[in-house]
């Protein structure tokens, strides 16, 4: 076989020394009534040739940024990765190791979370990050538990911006129903695109354990964070923000500038590849005093017993391998090789690439929602600032899909299936990968009806 | 709204940042460089095949957002192989959704929970035991069940009688690893899986050692309503220092309306995705779950075959029964169960010149070897969890039994210096205490930096 490497020899040999003359001997105390009925009916193997050629099929039966003028967003970002960074999570030392618990030799994996923690803790302006968790929405769900443990039993009512990704809520939502007594209320969203300040300082009060708001939020639309902390505080509530897309945060007041407590967010935009979605990562950060509390890994830094700097898993009564069901969560995983990939990429990036790259979205954003209002007729369906999505009125959006299929553009994201009171609302987003001609097929192509 | 700066970020070449990340990858042991035996890990080799296919940019490129029909390939990939995970485990229906074992666990216990409330009633409890991973209870918790622990009787195993004692209508489920932990058969699953469901509760098999079973026997015979699959184990994904895995849950077909969305339907030789299903837990991940992992395990299933599979088991068991045999007299072997695809010895006869388990790991790193699972699990004290996997070669096995058989000796006659080990790592033993008490978790330019 392809995978094992054990000759006629090899068996013979083996089972010798274990005292069986066939390898059938090894599992004849399953009962036989299993045994028989045990056998995979699956196709005999291919060879890699054949395996290439059969993937190559299905991966060609897709649309991808490298033969359609794409403009998707909505929570997974197209952008540059320098090949610096596949270049190092495909290290074999990196992808093939597994989670540090022997530290002594694993000081590669531990140093590079710790380098980690300290990135996302300088971009979200946050005090304590975690290892990583496995997406955007679980980080939020996360958060809402963390608040539940962090907050007093009367406090059980759970605000979500409905400017919130809409799949988040619903995970959210998963994860909360079967613990019976957290409420989750929806507040609504205003016409600047962003959660109604009025709604939410009415509804925030001495019940609410936390609120929840996306930053920038589903639209793109970045919130106006100071008047909702003002409500939290006000209201004793937890401040909870998403982000969907962290390379905003580069030019942006992070969420520690506006004192969020728990900071969280899907990490895929920087430097892991779309892939459908996954994987990616989930980050998590929140203040300090909260660290106890934290679900998933910890990175710690100490010293070895010759005063050797070094790096451990920490903190670790807080997990399910000790703590079983007292555990914070009952993950154990940290999406560690995406995380890699962030480090990498922030790192070679740097503080100045990071700006850059930001500024460049920003500036073709905000340049492709002027000639679609001026060129294509398109008004803006919000008035908020945004990052590098926005979304548009398209009259007649749903039956104008087939032609974009034609012409091979992919616009935008149709809001319709989440928001019915947006029927031919279009969500944008324009990146670094979008050049001035692509900007231009899609003016053209959302202009007439 | 704008920051001005983001302090402490890095300022560096391309150049040093590769020199910096290398450095660090020589710090890690890895599948790729040395034979890595923990236990209920199933560190098998990661084909290459696997990382070139998921790297098509047919595959790495694609957007979750995309319009069903533009994205027909990547849906018949999902549902071909919830369809060979069906085969392999035995069970009638598959998500991919969950993005690793745990979120599995939570998943499937998501999914007997609405089941039974739509019975009428959800019930408090599940019964767990003593040999379970920490993730069984901990995702009992977080889906609103009190953790009723069994201990499993001395040759390893549940027994139906323990679990009769305290099964009630207000179980819902018994969660069962099997093999389990220690490597042996649950033989009398059949009779347990019984004694459940008379009761009206189900059966949930955490699968993290399905690599003993492929060919052998398959959990949807065993009685099993639920079961969840590491593809990061018996399906070749690799581990990546800590993720990213998957975990996808099987279920018998009564149970399919509860499965989380979205589901992946055929009609017409077209593929769809259905959002709005009124029974389903609803959505525990966003999208697809962790597709390019997805990928990779397809690539590897379609690359062994239903006969590869088998004979991957096979390998898997012939290893474990090999080493263990090697090992025997050198280490105290608690439980003389035959061993499926890991077996777990202890510390006991190294304990009387106070050598223990972690310094026989550590002593192990000495030695190019990377250690068992220590401490695991619970019911053995002292443990070292061995899974060789089916990838590893018998000279291989033989050098591991050879180092394994040296620090016994050690034990013996120079206690001190398997006391003191590792010797020959980057950095010594760490101080772990001192982490936890005051804990140092990211970097902080010092005055001095800055000026």
């Amino acid at each position: 076989m392809r995978y094992t490497p054990h000759t006629a020899a090899d068996k013979e040999r083996m089972l010798r020394t274990i005292g069986l003359t066939r390898i059938e001997q090894l599992f004849d105390h399953i009962p036989a009534p299993l045994r028989e009925r045990a056998s995979v009916s699956l196709p005999a193997g291919l060879t890699e040739v054949q395996v290439k050629r059969r993937m190559g099929a299905l991966a060609a039966r897709n649309a991808t940024p490298e033969g359609w003028h794409f403009f998707l967003g909505g929570g997974i970002y197209h952008h540059a990765i320098p090949s610096a960074v596949d270049a190092v999570i495909s290290r074999s030392e990196f992808s093939t190791s597994y989670t540090p618990y022997q530290p002594e030799v694993s000081q590669g994996t531990l140093q590079a979370i710790y380098e980690y923690q300290t990135l996302l803790c300088q971009l979200t302006g946050m005090e304590v990050s975690n290892a990583g968790l496995y997406d955007g929405a679980s980080a939020t769900a996360e958060a809402v538990l963390m608040a539940r443990r962090l907050q007093p039993e009367g406090r059980r009512r759970v605000l979500l911006s409905r400017a919130l990704h809409p799949q988040y809520r619903a995970v959210v939502s998963t994860y909360l129903k079967n613990l019976g007594d957290v409420e989750l209320v929806e507040v609504p969203f205003d016409r600047s695109g962003g959660t109604d300040i009025d709604a939410l300082t009415k509804s925030a009060d001495a019940k609410t354990m936390c609120v929840v708001v996306g930053y920038p939020n589903f639209f793109g639309v970045v919130e106006d964070l100071a008047p909702i902390q003002a409500a939290c505080a006000r209201a004793g509530a937890l401040l909870v923000t998403v982000t969907t897309e962290p390379l905003s945060l580069a030019l942006l007041q992070p969420p520690g500038a506006w004192a969020a407590d728990i900071a969280v967010g899907e990490g895929q935009g920087l430097g892991v590849p779309m892939a459908l979605g996954g994987p990616g990562f989930g980050f998590f950060t929140c203040q300090r005093k909260f660290v106890r509390s934290l679900p998933g890994r910890l990175v710690g830094e100490t010293v070895d017993h010759e005063g050797r700097r070094g790096f451990v898993l920490t903190l670790s009564t807080r997990e399910q391998h000790i703590r079983r069901e007292k555990a914070t969560s009952n993950i154990c995983t940290s999406q560690s090789l995406c995380v890699l990939a962030a480090t990498v990429f922030m790192s070679t990036l740097g503080k100045n690439g990071m700006r850059r790259l930001a500024e460049v979205n920003v500036n073709r954003a905000h340049e492709t929602r002027e000639r679609l209002a001026r060129e294509a007729g398109l008004a803006p369906a919000f008035s908020g600032p945004f990052f590098n999505e926005f979304v548009v009125d398209v009259k007649g959006l749903a039956r104008r899909q087939g032609r974009f299929s034609a012409e091979k553009i992919l616009p935008g994201i149709p809001l319709a299936r989440w928001y019915p009171e947006l029927p031919d609302s279009l969500l944008i987003c324009v990146t670094e990968m979008n050049e001035q001609e692509e900007i231009e097929h899609l003016v053209r192509a959302l202009s007439g009806s | 709204m704008l920051r001005d700066d983001i302090p402490g970020f890095p300022e560096l070449g391309e150049l040093e940042v590769l020199r910096h990340f290398t450095r660090l990858s020589h710090l890690n042991y890895a599948i790729e460089s040395q034979f890595y035996p923990l236990g209920s890990c199933t560190m098998k080799y990661n084909p290459k095949i696997n990382e070139v296919v998921a790297r098509l940019p047919g595959f790495s490129l694609l957007h979750p957002l995309a319009p069903a029909e533009l994205i027909q390939g990547a849906l018949e990939l999902l549902h071909g192989l919830e369809a060979m995970l069906a085969e392999i485990s035995g069970m009638d229906r598959v998500t991919l959704q969950p993005a690793a074992g745990a979120q599995g666990e939570l998943t499937g216990l998501m999914v007997i929970r609405a089941c039974l409330k739509e019975r009428g009633n959800p019930r408090r409890k599940i019964i767990v035991p003593d040999t379970a991973h920490g993730t069984n209870p901990a995702s009992s918790t977080l889906c609103g069940y009190d953790v009723v622990q069994i201990p499993s009787n001395n040759r390893g195993m549940v027994e139906a009688g323990k679990v009769e004692e305290v099964m009630d209508e207000e179980v819902a489920a018994l969660m069962l690893t099997n093999p389990n932990t220690l490597g042996i058969f649950e033989k009398n699953i059949q009779a347990v899986a019984d004694v459940v469901h008379k009761k009206g509760g189900m059966v949930y098999l955490d699968g993290a050692n399905l690599n003993a079973l492929m060919g052998i026997a398959k959990p949807g015979d065993m009685g099993v309503d639920v079961l969840h699959i590491n593809l990061h184990k018996t399906f070749s994904t690799p581990h990546g220092g800590g993720g990213p895995g998957a975990g996808p849950v099987g279920v018998k077909g009564f149970l399919e309306d509860y499965l989380p969305v979205p589901r992946i339907a055929k009609s017409n030789g077209n593929f769809r995705l259905q959002e709005d299903l009124p029974k389903s837990v609803g959505r525990v991940r966003s999208f697809f779950g962790n597709f390019g992992i997805l990928v990779r395990a397809y690539t590897y299933i379609i690359s062994l075959g239903g006969d590869g599979l088998e004979e991957t088991s096979r390998m898997a068991l012939l290893n474990a029964n090999y080493l263990r045999k090697k090992l025997e007299g050198a280490y105290h072997l608690p439980y003389p169960e035959p061993c499926m695809h890991e077996c777990v010895f202890t510390d006991r006869l190294q304990h009387k010149e106070g050598v223990t388990t972690l310094d026989i790991a550590k002593r192990l790193l000495d030695y190019g070897f990377h250690p068992p699972t220590i401490y695991f699990p619970l019911v053995a004290s002292g443990a070292l969890m061995i899974e060789p996997t089916e990838t590893e070669s018998r000279e291989t096995l033989d050098a591991f039994a050879e180092a394994m058989g040296a620090i016994a000796r050690e034990a013996k006659e120079n206690p001190a210096l398997v006391k003191s080990a590792p010797h020959t790592t980057p950095v010594g033993r760490l101080d772990e205490a001192r982490a936890a008490r005051k804990p140092v978790l990211r970097w902080e330019p010092t005055k001095k930096a800055e000026s």
